[in-house]
This record gives C-alpha cells, structure tokens and sequence, in this order.
C-alpha cells in the first residue's frame, strides 16, 4: 500500500452511498468525498504540488476533509492551521513552510492579509468547482512513494518557533492498520470526532473512518462548554466510539455531563494527551460500565500513539494509570542518563521509539531534527534512528509502562503540549518586561508567570494575547521586584516556586 | 456584581463584559474561558452548577451571569 488514498478508494468501493463525514450542518458520502478530493486534486495538481506543504485555514468539517484529500491527490502534504492562533504566530508557521498558496475561506483570506508573505490564498470552493483530470492524477499516481509526507502538524518550540513534525503515509499505514484491529474499529461504528485537525489526535478519527468504512460525526468545537449541546449530539448522531484529548474528557466529568444524559451506543473511549486523573476516569466508567477504555500514549513525533492500556482493572485516586505496551512493530524502551537499557521495574529512564512509526522530522529545522531523532545508542552495527521522547518512564511490577515525568521545561495544559521556552519568548518581546520565568502549577492547572518590569499584569496578558495562543497564556501573574537567581546565575526556579506555594497557603489561612 | 465582573475580566481582559450580550454566540469566549467561569464563580458564590444551567443563553452577558448566580444562591 502507497499512499492512505487507497483507504478511501476501498471505503468508496465497498460504502459507496454510506455517510463518510458529517457536520453540524452537511454531510458527504464515501463516494461523494472520493469525487470531490479528485476535483479539488486535479485543480491542485495543475498548480504542481507533489511532495510539497499546502497550508489549509479552515474550520473542521466536510469540506475541510474533501479539501485535504484533494491536497493528497495532487501528490502534496495538508499543514491544518487554526484560525484561532495570533497572526504574529500564523506569520511563522507560513514562513516555515515557505508555501505557495493557502487555501481558505473568506475569513481566512481577511486574517491573511495581514500577514506578510503568506503566498497565494485560494478559495476552497473554486477547487472543488472544476471536473476531474484522471490522466494527470494517474500521472501523479504513477510516481508516488509511500514515503511522501501526508501532513505537518506544529508543536510548540522552546526556541519560540513552533515546530512542524512531518508524517509519511507510511508511518500512518503502519499504525492505523494495528489501532483498527487493536481495538476492533469497524464499518458499524459511529466515530464522534472532538480533536481540532491541527493536532494528531484527529489523524486517528479521519483514518480509522476512511479504512473501515466507519462514519466520522465532527463535533463543532463550542459543544465543549455546553454538556447538554455535546451529550445530545452524541445521542442523535449514534456515535459508538471516542478518541478524545483527556482534557475533553474532564470537561464532561467536571461539569457532571452524565447526570444529564448518557449517550446510548458508546461502547468504546480512548483518550491521550496527559495524564488522565483516575477520579474523571473513575467518573466516565461509573455511566459506562461496559464501555471498553483504553489509555494512549504517544508524542506527535511517533505518528499518534505508540503505547496503548486497555483498562482492566480498578483504579484509587493516587495510583498511575500505565501507558502500557507497544503497538505492534513499534520498539519502545527506556535510556537512562548513560544512554544504557532500564529494564527493571521501578527505575525511570527516557522514553526512547523506534519503527516505522517515526516522523521525518522537523520541517526545514535540520538543527533540531538532528537533536530528538538519533542514532540507537544500543545499536552500533547499522542505521536504526530512535525518536527520544523527552518524557521519563519507568515499568512497574506487572511490566507494563508507566510515564513519571518531562526530562525538560515542555507541559501539557488543557491538552495542548507547550514549551515554558516559548512563553518566555514572547514575554521578552513585551516593552518594559526586563526578566520573567514561566512554571507550571499541575495541580490547580495553571500556567503562573514570574516577571520583572513596569508593566501591570492586564496589559502583560493583553501585549501576550497578541503574540500567543489562548491555551498559552499565563493564567496567573505575579509581579518581582529582582529574580532570584541560583549560583550559576540562571532563574532560581525552585525559590520563585516555593514562594509562589507560601503565598497560597498564607492566602488561604487568611480566608 | 463587581465581584463577577472582577472575576470575567481576571479571565479575559481583553472582552468588554460592560456591553457585550452575545459573548457565546459571538464566539467571544473560548471554552476555556468558559469553564474557567464556571470554576471561579462556583469557588466564589459557593454554588454548584448542573449541566441544566450551563447552557449558552447563560453566560452570553454578564447580566445573564449574574441572573443565574442569584437564582442558584435562593
């Protein structure tokens, strides 16, 4: 198999007039989506795009997906970018990718012009409005390569550039093919899609849909603060199965969604992202005693997952809910300092992968492709590239995988990987800020911000509001009048924490 | 009121609660903001909210906020 095209030209065959995709307000067949990626693949592969980024601004949806098969057609690559982001930041994904053309909408086309060299911006509609050229996409057929990107996501980047992970079709084929089995995804399930497209979570819901035949029912974004709005959704559009960020999953837990109502056919309820807290997990099984629920884990970097834990027995607030075992043709094993096997139970080391399953880097970034994609340290008599993780693990007594910690400055927050280094970035890019410090306070989920400068903390938020995604700006401020440094003259971490930490207690006492 | 209205504008300093009556609807809170609402206003008027109240008409304006709030307190 080359390419995932053969995923949809097999659905189309097999499910001609079965609902691929649907929407809040439209929906397409499987065969309707084939012809309508091959219009918009013939528009783009006059444009000439084999092996090369198109960045798409749009909303999830039906016509995103015939959009992006369209891209897939004409022998390119789709980037996703949310509309949602600051301009300042769009302005570097798009230099990054050097693209020539973005497709979009009309607000997108708005937002774009604002941003200086953003390429060509091209209305999906006008793509999907021309006739199919077969001759030419047999032409592009004839030379494709199971290694060709299919997509670039970004992830934040501790330089202050986000980072964009390129993804063969072949690192998708290899892992889709073991997650549908795994987990018994067939043609009869119901796929309620909750992750925005730019991030990997949602590779799962398109390709397991696409592969099997199943329906992907996208679940509009605003659904997420309003239990009743989501929980009637998933009852009309019969959804069986979830693959949901965890923080997706805690919003229905911490609003009590359930006592509401409890969608009738959902049988299966996968979820990654971060760690998920065993009392909304504790919550979730409660309603669902029959469901099965699976933890995954897995960075961008390895193609969605690469470990998976099918939940099989109870679990008491304070425990670690494992992330398992490999799937299947992927190699995943712990380095300690010394670059040495751990392999005894309660001993962490780095999360290290290798297989298949391996991005092709960082799109055009050489420097820190070379750095998290390396030699195995293990294997001295030939090339066999290990993606390192970042992330401590260690085994437990029953052998199963167990995430502890990040090896660096990267968190995790209301689902989205974040790198503290970018915040601090932006935060020097504010007039009057001399120093600041970004930690992470888990367990209140906050991010708290340590600054010097003139600057009040409503403007400090605005000025960062311009410069960083929501999820990325600092939820509390607290203002110093000189940083604590340690002895090597760097930020004195652990002081500002600790008295970050008095503070609260003191407050507390207080009330 | 004045502590609602310091509590939304601690959370989105940039939105201006005096006047808008389309917050939801105009997509100008994210859901983040949303549930951050409903986190700090349940911690500070001691009150618990069901997925009966969390409903977009509710929190389209601060008045709309305000309104829920004093009928949860009765």
């Amino acid at each position: 198999m080359k390419s995932i095209l053969e995923y949809l030209e097999q659905s189309a065959e097999r499910f001609p007039d079965k609902i691929a995709f649907a929407d809040e307000k439209s929906q397409c067949t499987f065969a309707e989506l084939r012809t309508q990626a091959k219009k918009a693949g013939s528009a783009l592969a006059r444009r000439g795009c084999i092996k090369k980024p198109v960045p798409v601004l749009m909303e999830k949806g039906v016509d995103t997906i015939e959009i992006l098969m369209g891209i897939v057609y004409a022998g390119g690559f789709y980037v996703v970018l949310d509309a949602a982001q600051p301009a300042g930041r769009l302005g570097q994904i798009l230099s990054t990718l050097e693209a020539e053309l973005v497709i979009t909408d009309e607000a997108g086309t708005q937002l774009l012009k604002d941003i200086p060299r953003a390429g060509e911006t091209v209305d999906f509609r006008q793509l999907l409005q021309g006739g199919t050229d077969d001759a030419l996409l047999e032409t592009v057929q004839m030379q494709r390569q199971d290694i060709w990107p299919l997509y670039v996501m970004f992830t934040s980047g501790s330089t202050g550039v986000p980072k964009g992970v390129v993804v063969s079709h072949r690192s998708v084929i290899d892992f889709m093919e073991e997650f549908t089995e795994n987990f018994g995804i067939t043609h009869q399930d119901v796929l309620g899609n909750q992750a925005p497209w730019d991030f990997d979570v949602s590779v799962k819901d398109i390709y397991a849909g696409l592969k099997t035949g199943a329906t992907v029912q996208i679940i509009p974004k605003q659904y997420f603060s309003f239990p009743m709005l989501l929980l009637d959704f998933l009852e009309e559009r019969g959804v069986t199965s979830l693959t949901w960020a965890v923080s997706a999953l805690c919003i229905v837990s911490a609003l009590n969604g359930f006592s509401y109502k409890v969608p009738g056919r959902l049988r299966r309820v996968m979820f990654s992202g971060e760690t998920m807290p065993v009392r909304h997990l504790n919550y979730w099984r409660r309603y669902l005693p029959d469901a099965m629920f699976v933890n995954l884990y897995g960075p961008t970097e390895i193609t969605c997952n690469c470990t998976y834990y099918v939940i099989d027995r109870e679990f008491a607030a304070g425990d670690a809910i494992p992330i398992g075992r490999p799937f299947a043709n992927e190699h995943v094993f712990l380095l300690d300092e010394n670059d040495r096997e751990v392999t005894d139970p309660g001993r962490e080391g780095e999360i290290c992968v290798s297989g298949t399953a391996l991005a092709l880097g960082y799109y055009n970034n050489r420097r820190q492709t070379e750095l998290a994609f390396v030699q195995n340290p293990l294997n001295q008599s030939y090339q066999e590239l290990i993606y390192r993780t970042g992330d401590m693990g260690s085994y437990n007594e029953r052998g199963e995988l167990c995430f502890a910690s990040r090896r660096d400055f990267q968190i995790k927050h209301m689902g989205h990987r974040i790198e503290l280094g970018e915040i601090e970035a932006a935060l020097e890019k504010v007039d009057d800020v001399v120093r600041s410090c970004c930690v992470f306070d888990g367990e209140r989920k906050k991010i708290v911000c340590f600054y010097q400068g003139n600057v009040e903390r409503r403007g400090l938020s605005l000025a960062l509001g311009e410069l960083l995604p929501d999820y990325m700006v600092p939820n509390v401020f607290r203002q110093v009048e000189e940083m604590p440094l340690t002895k090597n003259g760097k930020i004195d971490r652990n002081r500002l924490w600790s008295e970050y930490n008095e503070s609260l207690l003191k407050r507390k006492r207080r009330i | 009121m004045d502590e609602l209205m310091e509590i939304l504008e601690e959370i989105c300093p940039d939105v201006d609660f005096e006047s808008e009556t389309a917050l939801v609807d105009d997509k100008l809170l994210s859901s983040f903001d949303i549930l951050s609402i409903i986190s700090e206003i349940s911690d500070a008027f001691d009150i618990t909210l069901t997925p009966a109240e969390i409903i977009p008409e509710n929190f389209n304006s601060a008045d709309a906020m305000w309104n829920m709030i004093n009928q949860l307190r009765n």
